[in-house]
């Protein structure tokens, strides 16, 4: 017997049709089981929510438009003890509202998925441009030691599959995980495919036997929920493996925050998913990651066109950072171009990773990049000596 | 092939790149669309460009226009410098005053009062672009954008959508009415 | 239920309380400080439970970050979300949409509350959201050692209002009521009885429920006013206090630095989760 939601969305089965990738997100969730959402509207994520709100009910499922974006967050923890698959989507200035929340799912191992269509800041900024911006707050906006886990569409396809990727990830490691699409990939209608339902792939909550406890005893351990005669305690202090407050002990906390960082530390190499593209003979490599990879594409494949061998690394997964990819990419190039819509946040990380220099080819304003400009970038480095682009501010 | 609808909110810009795009994909083309958000789309200048492609779509914004639809003069003044040389300029002629004219292969057509006078309804001079812009630019297929536009307007109003439709792509051919 | 209850202290054995078996007892004896008004609404709530013979397995507490906060998390034997400071109402919003057959309350202070989570107050009154929300009103940050609060009256000095307290307290109760919630109470830590009673009704009722506690902080409040024994507060209360519908027969000026104390409202709105889940049956086949 078909669920709801088997049946309402098996009539997407296998279409084409011109969506957002706001739009594909929303589907996207709803494909990888999502029950719950609670969010506020902000540009450019609110289509985010209206096709949940017109969705959900059709599934089964719940919306809800909260006072702001810090109860959203709220809700959505609230949510996923109770038993749900849960999500929100915000851009910028939402985001910064949910940091202390996400700490709070991350210390207490909740599963969520976080979308943020980064638009351009700081504060109000240019509100309706793209912006690749938040790249760094995604990794460290919450306070304290922490690992997370964060994701960046390239495509409207793409912005449905790594939706479904976030939820599975979040079941998988216990960790709230975050879509960082951006205002360009958000806002631009493309043909997506859909998938047919029976063939997505979805990670389900692992729940404990009895007497099992549900922070600690194993890396990513089962979780509870509410309602199960348990009496579960769930709280953001540091606690023990049967999640009751221990605020005193140093080796308690230590042991906590190392194992949480450690979960995700460890699957790195799981985790991690990239898009190379490697030629003999490559001098110059470019790196890029959600929508500046298109024209980022676009420049190497014309540059190998007119002749000039250039290396393409793609990031999908940006944190945690995929270090093995890039030092790979490194080995090979004497010079990587990082391309991006901030002031080189990317390109810091990848300057961890490699001697040999790192042009950041930053573009803000809420413009995109185009081909050309790359391409000229390519051009005038692509020999390996020298560099006219990469003057970090 | 980089087209951009033009023009001040309320004239169906959006709607119009958003039915070129949809029938790019019932042709099996690429198709990227892109459009200006908020309050700008409501009343404001306002624009949606497309772009169509038989191959995979690299380019996010177009850097020059093949086509530029423009249906106000602030539109035309404002995105008339991202046409290129050999492009093609489509106007409402009643909005827009080109002066001496800007060199480009440019056709016009009295969307508006066409839709107004035929129609009885201001708000079909869209659907009558789109038919006039479908005679003059090979972009997309005829049967495509019809499909598009059966899709995607209010039920009830197919039949009025599909006759203004065709009277702007009988005007675009130069046929007679 | 455990007979022999681990509470370290007196050597003398201790017969159990009847109410002990709602707490989580290997973590007793609480931490709250001497006099500390919270241990009175942990039994009123607990002597609640009781009366209306509800499952602690059926419910789910929700609290913020404060004193007030421990009373059900993790004291209280249930399922309990310690959420972060002024959230709970929202967590509970979540937590209640999805299993409606649970009993959501939450207990906090009038910080966490009144104070950063206001808005949620206001807006979870408004959907009318079936969640019973304790408010333990101690007139300051206490856990923080005696900040003002906006719950803390007029003129009072505080550690953060050295030259007394320049700002008006907000009346909540009456804010929860205007914003919509079906049942509304004040009450004092004196009033126990009548408390336990609201209790019972605010767990009840369906919709949003919201009752004003006045609780005693003698060691982080009373130190600053002179107020240093729970006797000197429950006094307090005692005398300053006015029934609801005494109060409406007293003028603006009689009623300046009392307590209205009473039920605010009663009524039946429709409830939020009810009018959202019945938009799936919309949906449903069949």
């Amino acid at each position: 017997m078909m669920t709801q939601r088997q049946s309402r969305l098996s009539g997407f089965d296998n279409r084409t049709l011109f969506l957002l990738g706001d739009e594909a997100a929303a589907y996207g969730a709803l494909y990888a089981g999502c029950d719950f959402f609670a969010g506020y509207p902000i540009t450019p994520a609110s289509e985010i929510a209206e096709v949940m709100s017109r969705e959900l009910p059709r599934v089964d499922g719940y919306y809800v438009q909260m006072e702001d974006e810090i109860a959203s967050l709220s809700a959505v923890i609230g949510a996923v003890w109770a038993g749900a698959k849960a999500m929100t989507a915000t851009s910028g200035p939402g985001f910064s509202l949910m940091q202390e929340n996400i700490g709070y799912a991350i210390m207490t191992e909740t599963p969520c998925v976080i979308i943020d269509v980064q638009r351009s800041g700081p504060s109000t900024g240019q509100a309706t441009k793209p912006a690749q911006g938040d790249v760094l707050q995604a990794r460290w906006g919450t306070h304290g030691d922490h690992e997370i886990i964060a994701l960046a569409p390239s495509s409207v396809q793409e912005c449905f599959e790594l939706t479904v990727e976030s939820f599975n990830l979040a079941e998988k490691y216990r960790i709230p995980v975050i879509l960082l699409m951006d205002g360009e990939i958000g806002h631009l209608r493309e043909s997506i495919t859909f998938p047919a339902y029976e063939d997505v792939a979805r990670e389900e909550r692992r729940l404990a036997e009895p007497e099992v406890e549900s922070f600690g005893g194993e890396d990513v351990p089962p979780m509870s929920h509410f309602g199960e005669g348990r009496f579960i305690h769930v709280t953001g202090s540091t606690h023990k493996a049967s999640g009751m407050r221990d605020v005193s002990t140093q080796a308690v906390h230590e042991d906590l925050v190392t194992r949480l960082c450690r979960k995700i530390v460890d699957a790195c190499a799981e985790i991690s998913s990239v898009e190379e593209d490697f030629v003999d003979g490559a001098k110059i490599g470019v790196l890029a990651y959600g929508a500046t990879a298109r024209p980022a594409r676009g420049a190497v494949l014309e540059a190998r066109r007119a002749g000039c061998a250039v290396d393409f690394l793609r990031l999908i997964t940006i944190w945690p950072f995929p270090e093995e990819a890039v030092k790979r990419l490194a080995d090979r190039v004497d010079t990587i171009l990082v391309p991006e819509m901030n002031l080189g946040q990317i390109a810091r990380e990848v300057e961890r990773f490699t001697a040999a220099p790192v042009l950041p080819l930053s573009k803000i304003g809420g413009v995109p990049h185009t081909i050309d400009e790359i391409l000229d970038a390519i051009r005038a480095n692509g020999s390996g000596s020298g560099s006219t682009v990469g003057q970090r501010p | 092939m980089n087209i951009r609808f033009s023009g001040f909110g309320g004239q169906g810009i959006v709607l119009s790149g958003y039915i070129f795009g949809v029938a790019a994909v019932f042709d099996g083309k690429q198709a990227l669309q892109t459009q200006s958000y908020g309050s700008e789309s409501r009343g404001g200048g306002c624009r949606s460009d497309v772009i169509i492609s038989e191959d995979e779509i690299f380019e996010l914004a177009p850097p020059r226009l093949d086509v530029l639809v423009a249906l106000s003069q602030a539109a035309y003044d404002a995105y008339l410098p991202a046409l290129r040389e050999d492009g093609t300029l489509i106007l409402e002629d009643d909005l827009v005053d080109t002066g001496n004219g800007s060199g480009h292969r440019t056709f016009r057509i009295k969307a508006t009062d066409i839709a107004h006078k035929k129609f009885g309804r201001k708000i079909m001079a869209n659907m009558v672009m789109l038919g006039f812009i479908c005679a003059i630019v090979e972009a997309v297929s005829r049967e495509g954008l019809e499909r598009a536009i059966l899709d995607n307007v209010p039920k009830g109003t197919e039949e009025m959508n599909q006759q203004a439709f065709e009277e702007g792509y009988r005007i675009g051919k130069g046929e007679p009415g | 239920m455990n007979d022999e209850p681990i509470i370290p202290g007196p050597a003398r054995p201790l017969k159990p309380h009847r109410l002990l078996k709602f707490l989580r007892q290997e973590i007793l004896p609480t931490a709250f400080c001497p006099g500390c008004g919270c241990g009175t609404v942990l039994n009123s709530f607990a002597q609640a439970v009781e009366e209306l013979s509800i499952d602690p397995k059926d419910m789910v507490f929700v609290t913020g970050i404060g004193c007030s906060s421990w009373i059900p998390s993790p004291y209280f034997k249930g399922d309990t979300l310690h959420t972060t400071h002024g959230r709970p109402i929202a967590f509970a919003t979540g937590v209640k949409i999805m299993r409606p057959d649970l009993k959501v309350v939450v207990i906090a202070g009038d910080g966490d509350i009144a104070g950063i989570g206001g808005n949620h107050l206001v807006h979870a009154a408004r959907r009318n959201i079936d969640i019973t929300v304790l408010m333990v009103n101690n007139w300051n940050y206490g856990m923080t050692g005696g900040q003002v609060s906006p719950a803390t009256p007029f003129g009072v000095p505080t550690t953060t209002t050295p030259y007394d307290n320049p700002e008006h307290p907000l009346e909540a109760a009456e804010l929860v009521a205007a914003a919509g919630a079906n049942y509304v109470s004040r009450w004092t830590t004196y009033h126990v009885f009548p408390l336990m009673e609201s209790i019972q009704k605010a767990l009840e009722i369906e919709g949003f429920s919201f009752i004003e506690i006045l609780s005693q902080c003698p060691v982080s409040y009373g130190k600053m006013v002179d107020m240093r024994r729970a006797s000197d507060f429950l006094k307090f209360y005692r005398d300053q206090s006015v029934r609801v519908h005494k109060a409406k027969e007293m003028s603006a000026e009689e009623l300046e630095g009392k307590i209205v104390v009473g039920k605010l409202v009663e009524r039946q709105r429709s409830e939020f989760v009810t009018s959202l889940r019945r938009i799936n049956e919309r949906f449903r086949e069949g």
